[in-house]
């Protein structure tokens, strides 16, 4: 589950990470206010109104409508209101959305951190995650921050450290100092980063984090060290032990159709293709899409029905597939173990007969336990439903469908 | 005598008197497997399905002798019943429980260093020694008794690989589905190392998705130690977008190298007959045996 920056700094600030301060708003009301507090706050003109959407590149991106980009300075109260007209309710387009765009329901106004002091300042990168190789947890830091990682990671590997945590160890001090010496710190600044570290990892663990990442880590001119952003992604199988955090979760961020599948326990992503398919078990499903790409068409979607293919599961898969105009065949590929064919047959039927007129061709493939008789089943209902046993013969009927 | 279960194995199930751990031990003892009684904490001493019931792993490993553990607990307490299991000396694991946090898998991974327990999955269908022993939630028709191995990352995927192999006039000695998650017990090259060294094994099908680099350090062993036997190969994931999670916790996209498309040319250059539709995995396998 991701989440948006404003509740991710929130969530770190109970760890006592220190961040860059703000309010999140949703009118632009709401953003003068904030702009106030901040200004009586931190006795500053300026401040930074970002656009929260499920994505990064947001400083490069820019709102279709008004042409702004969605992270921008403010510097004065008239300005910060400019900023928040353009920004809420538009459409931010970056790097990462797609052409399509997020639609910007929140900005967080915050605190400026570029003022001046006794030091440089300075912008480094630190993210937490798991190491699938070791099993073990791996704090990636490097001294480029404030940019893109993996441009950094392809342009200068040298300059990317890593630090393995040890699982019943946790983080060490050393570790943290290293981590601190390794950014260039000192004096104060290095006190805090070691202090920052940890509280950090604390929360990457306390919260089930499965990916963290603070871009850019900065060392303001007082030597604070401060998160200005942060991109943090839950472990979904842990959202159990924390009810809190489950409540966090921005529907309007996904896909209309996956959060619908979610409700009937259907595992479901949406692509671009025009052949739609239903499946049981993830392995499976990817196979069914790279089946239907060499028979030349392209998977309209990714669609999980787990161990429970019955008439309720096929029919919700049915309408939600039929909801994309660009789908002009469905492959439904079914290997019935503890789920017999028969049964998921009689489903097919039934979902079909309920829901009336289905205008594309629909192909259904059951294997295993009873698959004759499934095959029957299919073939004597009078629908224009095409069976298959084999999953060669499915990848014939798919070719001729989108020929 | 294949790998990891036969008939002489002792299977004990965590877990039993539970819905999901009832009906697969119904299966798995239709199947011929050697149940030998079950673990649920609260019921020691009741009898469940004619199978004793002890309240903890290692009651039921000293009356009954077992040696083998299949895991049907909820996924917030199925850590715990892999750990409980390997300190009461069990040699083979094997966890069903889909949906376990990542960090309590961090956990179990490091307490199993230095022990003498394997762990097969998590969020798998299990093992099975076709015509001997069933220790999973496959349909065991399917599994054939022949020479040919099956290493998976995908539950229903195995079924179709061992289905083929099967209508190609082969079958299998041992089909072993290692889980779908980041965090697994047996990675794809150490179940692979295994089937190699069964002298009941004559070639083996190996199933990867997208996402991490277990299918190149597979592929890389099997060069190294000199291709000793055929491995027919096929990645599941060619037409997945980047950074999208496919239905497994494992299965995404993070970099350049654990496309399938990478995967599969790693595979390839390794000596492995990858075949791109899941369709021929049974006709390959057929045509490699020939040779």
């Amino acid at each position: 589950m991701n989440l948006h920056e404003y509740q991710a700094k929130e969530l770190l600030k109970k760890y006592n990470v220190p961040v860059q301060e703000g309010f999140a708003c949703g009118t632009v009301h709401e953003a003068e206010e904030a702009y106030r507090q901040i200004k009586t706050q931190y006795a500053s003109n300026f401040a930074v109104v970002k656009a929260q959407i499920h994505a990064g590149g947001r400083g490069k991106g820019t709102v279709k409508e008004t042409g702004i980009n969605g992270v921008k300075v403010g510097k004065n109260l008239d300005d910060v209101i400019e900023i928040a007209k353009k920004l809420l309710g538009g459409t931010l387009v970056t790097i990462q959305t797609g052409p399509a765009g997020k639609v910007v329901n929140k900005i967080l106004v915050a605190q400026d951190m570029y003022y001046d002091g006794v030091s440089d300042r300075k912008e480094f990168y630190l993210s937490i995650l798991l190491d699938r190789s070791t099993g073990q947890n791996v704090i990636m830091y490097s001294t480029e921050g404030g940019m893109n990682i993996e441009d950094v990671a392809h342009d200068t590997p040298d300059k990317i450290f890593k630090e393995w945590v040890h699982p019943s160890g946790g983080l060490q001090g050393f570790q943290a100092r290293k981590i601190a010496f390794n950014l260039g710190l000192s004096g104060e600044a290095f006190k805090n980063c070691t202090k920052f570290v940890t509280n950090l990892y604390n929360a990457y663990v306390g919260l089930d984090c499965s990916m963290l990442e603070i871009n850019p880590l900065f060392k303001a001119a007082d030597n604070k060290i401060v998160a200005v952003d942060c991109k943090m992604n839950l472990d979904d199988n842990a959202l159990m032990r924390h009810a809190d955090l489950a409540s966090l979760r921005d529907t309007t961020e996904e896909d209309p159709t996956e959060v619908e599948a979610g409700k009937y326990n259907l595992n479901f992503v949406k692509l671009d293709g025009n052949v739609g398919c239903m499946v049981n078990g993830a392995g499976l499903a990817m196979a069914t899409m790279d089946m239907i790409k060499l028979s030349g068409g392209e998977p309209a979607n990714f669609l999980d029905v787990g161990g429970t293919a019955n008439a309720q599961t096929v029919e919700a898969g049915f309408k939600i597939i039929l909801k994309d105009p660009a789908v002009k065949a469905i492959l439904i590929n079914i290997f019935g173990g503890i789920v017999r064919c028969d049964r998921v047959a009689q489903g097919v039927i039934d979902a079909y007969k309920n829901l009336g007129n289905i205008k594309i061709p629909i192909i259904v493939r059951l294997q295993g336990t009873n698959a004759v008789e499934a095959k029957k089943l299919i073939d004597e209902s009078g629908l224009k439903v095409q069976s298959a046993i084999l999953l060669s013969e499915a990848a014939d009927l798919v070719k001729k469908a989108v020929a | 005598m294949s790998i990891l279960v036969n008939k002489n194995s002792k299977i004990l199930v965590q877990g039993f008197t539970g819905t999901e751990g009832t009906f697969h031990a119904t299966q798995m003892i239709e199947y011929g497997t050697n149940v030998v009684g079950g673990v649920t904490p609260g019921k020691g001493g009741s009898v469940h399905l004619d199978k004793p019931v002890f309240n903890t792993v290692a009651d039921c490993v000293k009356t009954t002798g077992a040696d083998v553990s299949i895991i049907f607990v909820p996924p917030a307490f199925a850590a715990d019943a892999i750990m409980e299991a390997a300190d009461a000396g069990i040699k083979l694991v094997v966890c069903i429980t889909e949906g376990i946090p990542v960090q309590d898998m961090v956990k179990v991974k490091n307490y199993l260093l230095g022990k003498n327990t394997r762990l097969i999955g998590p969020n798998c269908p299990g093992v099975i020694t076709a015509g001997e022993c069933k220790v999973g939630i496959m349909p065991g028709f399917v599994f054939i008794p022949g020479r040919i191995g099956i290493v998976s990352k995908s539950g229903t995927l195995t079924y179709e690989a061992a289905d083929q192999v099967a209508k190609a006039g082969l079958g299998i000695s041992t089909a072993v589905g290692i889980g779908g998650d980041p965090i697994i017990g047996t990675p794809t090259k150490d179940a692979v190392e295994l089937l190699m060294n069964d002298p009941e094994t004559d070639a083996i099908v190996m199933i990867g998705e997208i996402g991490g680099g277990m299918e190149a350090e597979a592929a890389r062993w099997i060069k190294e130690t000199g291709n000793k036997k055929p491995v027919v190969g096929f990645i599941a994931g060619q037409t997945a977008p980047p950074g999208r999670r496919m239905g497994h916790a494992g299965a995404i996209v993070g970099g350049a190298e654990d496309t399938a498309e990478a995967k599969m040319k790693i595979m390839t250059e390794c000596g492995i007959h990858v075949v791109k539709s899941p369709a021929d995995i049974g006709k390959k396998m057929a045509e490699v045996i020939k040779k």
